[in-house]
């Protein structure tokens, strides 16, 4: 990766130059995401095959979906980018140092979602939080919300599937985080991290923050456009290959077989889809296309549901860094808090819709 | 000669931090000394809660994420 040089021969663009720009970018984006569907079907007929027919469809649906998924995560990237640079791990940890469980819980999995987080830095915020007196359970809250509430989640989510099942993700992924860090929390499990972060968490005091650096508007909004740079080059290729998965069972997958699978009926296969998941490591950009589609099929959405939270929830390389900080049978507890959750979830939304 | 330290598992970030960091010395020509920190323990200790981290002479001037160019030249030079 190549760091931009900085020229600081010349001075910065002043703050309302950025203003502008931003109010001009978005200006051609509602301009340019209006004409999505009359573009995708053009692309379509450029192609010598029936539209009605399976490649067709599959075909209409890969030229309208890549571009509007695109096209949304660039936005909402942006936007989290520029108020995730409001706040910082430091400003969380004072915010959660010394609260009690409950209300810790809440506050804690919440700011997981706005909190700039990255799971390679999981183990020094994990003792971070812990040996600056914040409680287990309220740092678990934070540890489960912060991947698996996440906009690329709730953005490809609202894009594919509609506003509904994003906002349930939304409400019952804070659910889960805040119930299994407060169960977390009450199961008193202190005495099952590693040893030396119990002397941590007994004996440092709270190392010293980092001086605040100042900030301007403009250098917001670049952080903004970084985290755009940094998500797509993460996850284009997730995208392209899950829309394209999901284009081919949406064109040739029979209607009723995934229904048979992946139905309400099946009891069992809600808790499949659970244990499918963990071992599973991608992101959301990867997997939710292909739930569109499968939802599309007739699979029931709370076994789906159960299924993306499993995935970007509970994943295998990520226990594996806990590993350091937790014993074997803390890592246990919290995955078997969690996937109860999940399974709940998953229940809850088969009988309910 | 200042001591550099750069906090972080060893992830591509942190590569690219130390990287920037030895670019920006020898662009201004200060003599530095490169520590790449990468146990868990020690980045928590220093009070690193979001890699990669930087410190210079002992004090910590910045996390999460890699640091600005322009800043990064600022805080040698100084």
């Amino acid at each position: 990766m190549s760091a931009d040089i900085a020229t600081p021969l010349r001075p910065p663009r002043p703050d309302w130059h950025w203003h502008l720009g931003v109010a001009a970018f978005l200006l051609v984006w509602w301009l340019v995401y209006g004409q999505l569907i009359p573009v995708s079907e053009w692309i379509a007929s450029l192609f010598p095959v029936e539209r009605h027919s399976h490649t067709g469809e599959a075909v209409a649906f890969f030229f309208y979906d890549v571009p509007k998924v695109m096209m949304l995560l660039t936005l909402i990237v942006f936007a989290m980018g520029v108020v995730r640079s409001f706040f910082s791990p430091e400003k969380t940890r004072a915010l959660l140092s010394g609260k009690s469980e409950g209300v810790g819980n809440v506050l804690s999995a919440s700011l997981g979602i706005v909190t700039p987080f990255c799971s390679c830095s999981a183990v020094p915020l994990f003792i971070g939080f812990v040996s600056a007196g914040v409680p287990l359970g309220v740092t678990f809250s934070f540890l489960i919300a912060a991947p698996m509430v996440n906009e690329v989640a709730l953005v490809l989510l609202f894009g594919l599937v509609g506003w509904q099942v994003a906002a349930t993700y939304l409400v019952f992924g804070l659910a889960i985080a805040i119930l299994a860090g407060f169960v977390i929390g009450k199961l008193r499990l202190e005495g099952w991290l590693q040893d030396w972060v119990r002397d941590i968490h007994s004996g440092a005091d709270a190392p010293v923050a980092v001086e605040d650096e100042r900030l301007t508007m403009a250098d917001r909004y670049k952080l903004g456009i970084e985290a755009v740079r940094e998500i797509f080059g993460k996850v284009w290729m997730w995208i392209i290959l899950g829309i394209g998965v999901g284009a081919l069972i949406h064109g040739y997958v029979p209607e009723d077989l995934m229904a048979r699978i992946m139905g309400a009926d099946a009891w069992w296969s809600v808790p499949a889809a659970v244990l499918m998941g963990i071992p599973m490591y991608t992101n959301a950009a990867g997997v939710i296309p292909i739930i569109e589609a499968l939802l599309g099929k007739g699979a029931a959405l709370g076994t789906v549901l159960a299924f993306m939270m499993s995935v970007i929830a509970l994943s295998l390389p990520e226990m594996i860094i806990l590993k350091q900080v937790l014993t074997l049978r803390l890592i246990a507890v919290f995955v078997g808090v969690v996937a109860s959750g999940i399974l709940a979830v998953g229940f809850l939304f088969n009988q309910i819709f | 000669m200042k001591t550099v330290k750069v906090y972080g598992p060893g992830c591509k970030r942190c590569e690219a931090t130390a990287t920037m960091v030895k670019d920006a010395a020898a662009k201004l020509g200060v003599e530095i000394e490169i520590e790449k920190v990468t146990d868990p323990r020690s980045i928590a200790m220093a009070g690193v809660l979001s890699t990669p981290g930087v410190a210079i002479d002992g004090r910590l001037v910045h996390t999460g994420g890699m640091p600005d160019a322009a800043k990064l030249e600022g805080w040698l030079a100084a």
